[in-house]
């Protein structure tokens, strides 16, 4: 059972990258799988809480000069808060926690390749929430920030307001941003995934220490580059839906 | 679909895989073009190293979502199978 979870550990000559059955039961007259996918899931979900949890407290006795693991956590926190302040300025304010989590948690997805799991983030279940929470971030910020008579303006944009031919356009161009953030994603760790299987299921007799050199570009370089492309990406779409309005000022009428 | 037997579909079906990771060839040569250009203008500006690096990479990434989709018809016909007798 265990050599399921573990993508190197395959038995046999062939190449298996695919998501195995774990157990299945019944609901409401269907089949429902749990998979291996939700295992690897789970596992990593389990290990960011005990970061987390650990993290927490040990900012509950912080000291003012900061040492080891305090100091460690606020690099995280200080180039991630950086990086959202840098992409989206003051509008990017509300946003830090949202985009501190799921790059975090994607990170730490892409990268469990190198522990020997198969990553979460190559099934196209985990990464197509994550694009529909970009979509609709991106569009509850829009009629948030901007009044419904200039998102109709906007949608009709290359034409006048009173002649909307081009909204059928604008419209499959605004369902088609969750579909390409998540296949960029899901695509980019899949392939990364299929290149490992392969390695490892044709060239078994081989493939002892050097692809440890793989693994580093397949995981660590490729999933941290897709992690940045997908907040950077979420950033730039919010970022560009709330549009010039003097955020600070609406913020604080909010509140 | 009497005539045709399955050994035959899956045949077809690795050429047609073939065929769509063609679609790898756009992407590349536009990312090389990205990472050039990113080059040159660190070479003109090198204290702009860091907004030239993730504007550079931001853009490719978006360029790769094409042959991304190639690869992603490739697996489906290889390994998922659609068309089956």
């Amino acid at each position: 059972m265990l050599q399921n979870y573990l993508l190197a550990a395959d038995p046999g000559d062939k190449v298996d990258f695919m998501i195995h059955e774990v157990f299945s039961y019944q609901l409401f007259g269907q089949t429902v799988y749990i998979t291996t996918s939700h295992v690897c899931l789970l596992i990593v979900v389990l290990v960011l809480c005990a970061f987390f949890i650990i993290g927490g407290n040990v900012f509950k006795k912080a000291t003012e000069i900061p040492s080891g693991f305090q100091n460690f956590l606020e690099i995280i926190v200080e180039f991630l808060d950086g990086m959202v302040g840098k992409t989206m300025g003051s509008k990017g304010r509300g946003f830090r926690n949202y985009i501190g989590t799921i790059f975090i948690f994607i990170l730490f997805s892409n990268i469990s390749g190198l522990l020997g799991l198969r990553p979460p983030t190559a099934d196209y279940g985990v990464t197509l929430p994550l694009g529909i929470v970009t979509f609709l971030l991106i569009h509850i910020n829009e009629f948030r920030f901007n009044s419904v008579k200039d998102i109709w303006k906007d949608k009709c944009s290359p034409l006048p307001p009173w002649f909307p031919l081009w909204l059928p356009i604008n419209l499959i161009g605004d369902f088609a941003v969750p579909v390409s953030l998540s296949l960029r994603l899901f695509a980019n760790v899949l392939s990364g995934t299929v290149m490992m299987a392969l390695v490892y299921g044709l060239l078994q007799k081989v493939a002892y220490g050097w692809p440890a050199v793989l693994h580093v570009y397949f995981d660590l370089f490729s999933g941290a580059i897709q992690t940045y492309v997908f907040c950077m990406l979420t950033m730039t779409y919010i970022s560009n839906a709330i549009g010039d309005v003097e955020v600070t000022k609406k913020l604080s009428e909010d509140k | 679909m009497g005539e045709f037997n399955q050994a035959f579909i899956y045949g077809c079906s690795a050429i047609g895989a073939g065929l769509a990771v063609i679609a790898g060839i756009g992407p590349g040569v536009g990312q090389g073009i990205a990472a050039g250009y990113g080059a040159s203008a660190v070479g003109r500006n090198p204290g702009a190293k860091g907004d030239i690096t993730s504007t550079m990479l931001l853009g490719q990434a978006v360029a790769e979502t094409t042959g991304l989709y190639g690869l992603l018809i490739a697996m489906l016909l290889l390994f998922v199978k659609p068309f089956k007798i």
